[in-house]
């Protein structure tokens, strides 16, 4: 009964959706307020009735029930609930209703904060994102119903892969959606600006925080999934351009482009079509990567069975999706207007530079990850592209970029002098590139990359230190941290971002450089050493967990003969799955991690063991987590409340010019 | 200069630095493309020499052998037409067992042993990887397949 209950709310979603999608566009086309205020209430309808179907396949999920066919299919009697909870996206079906639910949370967001925008606009930006969830809805009703029931029941589920029961599970999906689903809200800004042919500065404060907002959502969402692929595939790396990652990081790529291409669109009016093409492709790029990983398409740990059916409907409504936004981008964008001028020398053109090395560098994935694809579908044979594709490709293309992102904020709008910016950043240069040069000596090893990478990272240190320096001393203040106060925290915001990026690269350039890793087989009681600590094996023990028997190794680890830790890695078996997983031991530290995964049982006791010592590996993933704090202080900055405010009133002040209603 | 040839020069620049990206990325790409072989290519002689590439099948069932160092590892991989055999040196995926899909990467060497760099397998214990089961699927095809049947669609 529960499941019908579910199903039935989505198809009244559905209809829902067809309302808000259509009568608030036209009536934003025609002028009439009546049509127009129909989004509103829709939007938070829909809301209602995909939070009922959500909590619908919730229940089934707590209460067992197996005649659900995901349910079944997705988790097991044995599984822990908030396991079984988290399986509601542990497949497709419930992937595509989690993402629907995060799309009607930020609508109702939009309808709650956007109370100061002209009524066209909202009616069209919740209009649009209707759309949006009109298509997820279609899919879900038609090829993959998550309320299918499976009659008769199964006496028991088929399980939850045992790599996604884990912690990461609950919190890596969500967050990677809010931020997919948030770049729709973007998405909506750039239709509605199309749709009504204005798009000035105004436009981009308004879509500037929500943009922030997704992206924020995304990097933390990466960086979750990240670490998780690093303790539990067990072999102790943290990216392997594998297509999924490479579907989640491309739109990241298309969204910081397009943060910093909305910042020139909100202070200098400038990029207007140009961010109006980043939006679109953001959001484009976020759904090509849900479907991709989603569909079965691409073969990893994230696809799941695919389906002909889905498949098409998914090439549809993606070429009805990006198609239509683009053809409306070709017909409207002329109107949009180029926005104001700018010397070749000035921030617009350096930040015009870091969005064409982005866009290089998310075409050089896009190339790496869907061309294997393409040549499958032709037939034309497998291929894959390695890794050292990307590693190769990405450094060059990301040196300039961070290179410029050291100047940039130091540049002045509009026009700038490169004798100046040379002046002013003489210090920070030199000093960057002599500790780059000297340190990795002091760190016992060098190479130019290891150079290269503290080299960019200082850089933007030193230039952002240098920036704080001379933004203070404009001020007139009393001491010191009045005048820090003083600075909008938009700016600390900006600061905080690239410092988190500076801290990523340290990360990555010393993990790169100096980790050190072992395969080995150790017998009981046996020692090894690497990086300064002595791993010793007093082997394994069996243990019992909930739906699984693991065998867990003990390792005592030791450095100059003081006790540092004791690690226990497993290696377990799910029965239900008949699966084997291997869970590696972490000792988590701010300069280094220890890590040591279980390889095989060996004769007479022994084990192949896997041993590793990754220096400053949580600085990559600690760089990213800066970077989202960056951003959410740069959506809490004053102007975009105060700007809310003064519209706000402004419209309560001034009598439409229709005599339409506001609000 | 006027906005209009500083915009000229702006595009063209833009046009330069793209040319060189797109030049570096195709370079890299080309230079990084690992192409897929089948055990039936191996023994023909199809395959690239001095070059990484990857070959897929199943796990002949009793093949594999473990040195004594406990990291070396000597198994066959077979289409059911032709078997190529494998040297590997580390910790094999959890999921690696005989009787099941793998793909591995790596070169061939001069005695016609395949020495991996890399083994994959992926997945629960239905799962093929899809490389492993186009192999087979072309064995098939080709007729060099026996009586036996496998199952190898995934799920």
């Amino acid at each position: 009964m529960i499941p019908e209950i579910g199903h039935f709310a989505l198809i009244l979603a559905l209809c829902v959706a067809v309302v808000q999608g259509s009568l608030p566009i036209y009536g934003a086309a025609v002028g009439s307020s009546a049509l127009m205020s129909v989004a509103k209430p829709a939007a938070r309808g829909q809301f209602i009735l995909v939070l009922l179907a959500f909590c619908c396949l919730g229940y089934a999920f707590a209460a067992k029930d197996f005649s659900v066919l995901y349910v079944a299919a997705t988790s097991n009697s044995q599984l822990p609930l908030h396991y079984r909870l988290a399986a509601i996206w542990g497949a497709h079906e419930g992937s595509l209703l989690l993402w629907t639910f995060i799309l009607t949370i930020w609508m109702v967001a939009v309808t709650l904060f956007s109370t100061h925008l002209p009524e066209a606009m909202r009616a069209r930006i919740l209009g649009v994102m209707g759309l949006v969830s009109l298509g997820f809805l279609l899919f879900m009703l038609t090829v993959s119903n998550p309320f299918e029931r499976l009659i008769p029941a199964a006496a028991d589920g088929r399980d939850l892969n045992p790599l996604l029961q884990d912690p990461g599970m609950v919190m890596h999906p969500p967050m990677l959606y809010m931020g997919y689903v948030g770049f729709s809200v973007a998405f909506a800004f750039a239709i509605a600006a199309l749709l009504g042919g204005n798009l000035d500065a105004a436009w981009a404060r308004w879509s500037r925080p929500w943009t922030t907002a997704a992206w924020c959502f995304l990097t933390v969402g990466i960086a979750l999934g990240s670490g998780w692929a690093y303790y539990e595939l067990g072999w102790g790396g943290w990216w392997f351009w594998d297509p999924v990652e490479n579907a989640s990081f491309m739109p990241w790529l298309a969204g910081t482009a397009l943060i910093h291409s909305l910042a020139v669109t909100d202070k200098r009016g400038g990029f207007k079509v140009w961010t109006v093409l980043l939006a679109i492709l953001a959001f484009s790029l976020s759904l090509v990567g849900t479907f991709l990983v989603r569909s079965g398409v691409l073969t990893s740990v994230h696809a799941f069975a695919t389906d002909p059916k889905r498949g098409l409907f998914i090439l549809i409504f993606l070429a009805i999706v990006i198609g239509g936004s683009l053809l409306l981008y070709a017909w409207r964008a002329p109107r949009v207007g180029l926005g104001g001028s700018f010397d070749m020398v000035s921030r617009e053109a350096m930040l015009l530079g870091n969005n064409v090395l982005l866009i290089a560098a998310l075409g050089s994935v896009l190339l790496g990850t869907l061309y294997p694809l393409f040549l499958d579908a032709l037939g034309l044979g497998k291929i894959s592209v390695g890794p050292p594709y990307f590693d190769t490709v990405f450094v060059p293309l990301m040196t300039p970029a961070i290179f410029l992102m050291g100047i940039g904020p130091l540049a002045l709008w509009k026009k700038a002098s490169l004798p100046d910016l040379a002046m002013r950043l003489r210090w920070a240069f030199g000093a960057s590139l002599v500790t780059a040069l000297l340190l990795p000596f002091v760190l016992g090893k060098w190479t130019p990359l290891i150079s290269l990478g503290l080299l960019l990272a200082l850089w933007i240190v030193t230039t952002t230190i240098v920036n704080i320096r001379e933004r203070v001393s404009h001020l007139v203040g009393n001491s010191l941290t009045s005048c820090l106060a003083a600075l909008p925290r938009a700016y600390w915001g900006m600061v905080l971002a690239h410092c988190g990026i500076a801290i990523f690269i340290v990360g990555v350039t010393m993990v790169k450089g100096f980790e050190v890793e072992q395969d080995l087989r150790m017998n009981v009681g046996e020692t090894s050493t690497i990086g300064g600590y002595t791993f010793r094996f007093d082997g394994v023990r069996e243990i019992k967990g909930p739906n699984y028997m693991a065998a867990r190794g003990m390792f005592h680890v030791t450095k100059w003969g003081h006790d540092v830790t004791d690690m226990y890695p497993e290696k377990r078996h799910y029965s239900v799955q008949n699966q084997t997983m291997t869970e590696a031991a972490i000792d988590s530290g701010l300069l280094r991690d220890l890590y040591v995964s279980l390889g095989e049982p060996l004769a007479g006791g022994a084990w192949s063991v896997r041993l590793y010592h990754k220096p400053f590996i949580d600085w990559i993933w600690g760089g990213c987590l800066i970077m989202a704090l960056g951003g959410v202080l740069a959506m809490s900055d004053r102007r975009y409340r105060l700007a809310w405010r003064r519209e706000e009133s402004l419209a309560q002040a001034t009598p439409h010019p229709l005599g339409q209603e506001v609000l | 200069m006027k906005p209009r040839q500083k915009r000229f020069v702006l595009i063209g620049l833009g046009l330069m630095a793209l040319a060189l990206a797109a030049a570096l990325v195709l370079n890299a790409f080309q230079s990084n493309l690992v192409f897929f072989f089948t055990p039936t290519q191996v023994a023909n002689g199809d395959v690239p020499h001095g070059r990484s590439f990857r070959i897929g099948g199943m796990v002949e069932k009793g093949s594999l052998m473990r040195e004594g160092d406990g990291l070396t590892v000597h198994f066959i991989v077979t289409d059911m037409a032709k078997r190529v055999p494998v040297t590997f040196k580390g910790i094999l995926p959890d999921l690696f067992k005989e009787g099941k899909g793998a793909v591995a990467q790596g070169q061939l060497g001069a005695d016609g042993t395949f020495i991996a760099s890399e083994v994959l397998a992926k997945h629960d214990e239905n799962y093929m990887p899809p490389e492993a089961a186009d192999a087979l699927a072309k064995a098939k095809a080709a007729g060099a397949q026996s009586s036996k049947t496998l199952v190898i669609t995934p799920q």
